[in-house]
């Protein structure tokens, strides 16, 4: 079985700060991870390695301090990186095509698997434009994702309702949070995984002709939240009535 | 053209309203498009359709893949320049397939969407609540997604005339097949209408004591609950349907009582446009008192039956 997962570093959004004055976030500095949800999908790429073998390369479009996080999936249970540094203001159509670019180059793959968004931009719509652009079928959002020879069964959650859809392989899928557990990993695999190669491919190397983003980000705004701040945190009783008569004067009891 | 298309009609028909208004100033027929759902034509009409395009297909089910395939055939014959798609999860994977088989720029869940600079301009929520991300369009054409409840239907005007134009279009057929459609465990629960939320968090030992917040959100004039992501999620202490968040729904009561909610912004994310938002934890440090208007430190446990009985008090 061969497994690709794509990865995408992020900024921690837990931590960043608002620039004050300007209500702006400030994201230089602010520390990089894997997005949460990419950690599902190369947990459950990981599963289905355990019961069918096979190879599982991550891919990663990002900037070159990119190469720590790979090692980071590599220690998890990964057999192969490929890190492609993006041209300045890649968007969606632009990245989509480097990865696909890059799972052409790796040739064979019978699964495809994603997070169901970044935590950063949370648009979910990487996915799907990789299936789009290899033209195979797509299931988002899944729960589970049962391997068989020959096939996958996933469920889906919509909410208010559960899919469950079968298909061959190829097939891209993108998990869900709750879908697994990511592991840690452990020390040894940590040590084992200084082995395992990570290969830095040139945008060249994986698209032929240069590509010209179709959106573009003009700004990133503040979200100004104005808030009384009003705490009480000495006797109970009296913050319970000092709270009870704010709720009245303001008009919400009503 | 502008195109208008999702799988859920009341969406289709907020989308309409916005679709009708870039119409309008950029001088461009408006089509609604519905795959499988001829009823739905003259309601698409009456509320700012030029023309309706019934798609007739033997895919009962929406399936991105096949649909993507159909809304792909609609673009060969009419040249639309933008497509607005309802924002729900299969709105979702739709519009990123469709954009992929066009080449085509696409953004997810905008709020705002006006012409700028005679460019297509949106705005969305990122770093899951901390920014706006206004971007702009490039080229053509142009995939926009709209969450629910963004924009309000036009009014049905029953003298606004347009075609209604029935294709039997079969797209593209995959080999992945549903097997099986199940629907969840759902208490009817509607947050995003609710005027009064009371909400709930990891601070609550066990499902039990949920009734708690029961009991307030009874008598406050509103009588919706509210959880956060680990109470549906993880624990499925509450069905998904109370789920407040980045990832769950998005509210705006006129009150929003969190209760051994820590605050996280992917929190905030569902419930910062709340009139007065009100918050109780035992820890002074809690990030959600920062978004809070007023806020209790204490035991949720001997906090929650005193604010129950003095609010009862208060309001009888
Ligand atoms: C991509 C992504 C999407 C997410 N989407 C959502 C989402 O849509 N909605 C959402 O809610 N979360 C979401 N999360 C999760 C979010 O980051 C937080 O983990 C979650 O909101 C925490 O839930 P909580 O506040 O109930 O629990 P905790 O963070 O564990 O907080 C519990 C709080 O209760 C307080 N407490 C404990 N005991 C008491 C007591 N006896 N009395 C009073 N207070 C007490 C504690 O001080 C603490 O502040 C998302 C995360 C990611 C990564
Ligand atoms: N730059 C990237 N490199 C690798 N994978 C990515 C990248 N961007 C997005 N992805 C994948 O696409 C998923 C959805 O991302 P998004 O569409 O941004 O919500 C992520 O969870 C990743 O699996």
């Amino acid at each position: 079985m061969n497994i690709i997962v794509c990865a995408k570093q992020v900024v921690d959004v837990a931590e960043i700060k608002v620039d004050s004055s300007t209500k702006k976030p400030i994201l230089a500095g602010v520390p990089q991870k894997i997005s949460d949800m990419d950690k599902n999908a190369l947990e459950e790429a990981i599963k289905i390695k355990e019961k069918h073998s096979g190879k599982i390369t991550v891919i990663t479009v990002g900037n070159p301090d990119a190469k720590e996080r790979i090692k980071e999936l590599l220690a998890m249970g990964a057999d192969e990186g490929v890190l492609i540094t993006p041209p300045d203001h890649a968007d969606y159509h632009v990245i989509a095509h480097l990865l696909v670019g890059a799972i052409r180059k790796i040739g064979t793959y019978d699964i495809i698997l994603c997070g169901e968004a970044s935590i950063d931009m949370f648009s979910g719509q990487m996915g799907p434009r990789i299936a789009g652009l290899l033209n195979i079928p797509q299931i988002t959002y899944a729960q589970t994702a049962t391997v068989e020879h020959k096939n996958v069964i996933s469920e889906k959650n919509l909410g208010e309702k559960t899919v469950t859809i079968e298909s061959p392989f190829p097939v891209l899928i993108t998990m869900t949070k709750e879908s697994n557990q990511p592991r840690l990993p452990s020390l040894m695999a940590i040590l084992a995984s200084s082995s395992k190669p990570i290969h830095e491919w040139p945008v060249s190397s994986v698209i032929t002709e240069p590509l010209i983003p179709k959106v573009k980000t003009i700004d990133i705004k503040g979200i100004p939240m104005q808030r009384k701040n009003i705490i009480y945190q000495d006797d109970l009783d009296q913050s319970v009535g000092k709270l009870v008569d704010e709720l009245a004067k303001v008009g919400v009891l009503r | 053209m502008v195109l208008v298309y999702s799988d859920d009609k009341k969406l289709a028909l907020e989308l309409l309203n916005k679709a009708s208004e870039l119409g309008k100033e950029l001088h461009k027929r408006v089509i609604a498009v519905t795959i499988g759902h001829e009823e739905y034509s003259t309601e698409y009409l009456e509320c700012g359709a030029d023309l309706v395009i019934v798609a007739e297909t033997s895919q009962h089910q929406f399936k991105a893949e096949e649909y993507t395939s159909i809304l792909e055939n609609i673009m060969k014959e009419h040249r639309n320049e933008i497509i607005l798609i309802g924002s729900n999860k299969n709105g979702k994977e739709l519009a990123a397939r469709l954009a992929a088989k066009l080449d085509a720029g696409c953004v997810m869940d905008c709020t705002k969407v006006y012409v700028q600079d005679q460019k297509l301009t949106t705005e969305r929520i990122v770093y899951s609540g901390n920014a706006i991300a206004v971007e702009q369009f490039t080229s053509l054409p142009q995939i926009v997604t709209i969450p629910s409840k963004v924009f309000d239907p036009l009014p049905k005007n029953p003298h606004h005339k347009g075609e209604i134009v029935k294709k039997k279009i079969d797209g593209e057929p995959f080999p992945s097949k549903i097997l099986n459609v199940q629907e969840t465990k759902s208490e009817g629960v509607n947050v995003e209408d609710a005027q009064i939320i009371v909400s709930c968090g990891r601070g609550f030992k066990k499902k039990e004591d949920i009734r708690l917040v029961n009991e307030l959100a009874d008598i406050l004039k509103g009588r919706t609950v509210g959880c956060s992501r680990p109470i549906a999620a993880d624990l499925k202490w509450l069905s998904e349907d109370h789920w407040i968040g980045l990832s769950g729904h998005k509210v705006k009561p006129k009150l929003y009582v969190a209760c051994g909610i820590s605050g996280q912004i992917q929190h905030i994310a569902g419930m910062r446009d709340s009139g007065v938002i009100v918050a109780i934890n035992k820890d002074p440090e809690a990030l959600i008192f920062k978004s809070a208007d007023y806020g209790i430190v204490g035991d949720l446990y001997e906090i929650l039956p005193k604010l129950t009985n003095a609010i009862k008090g208060k309001i009888s």
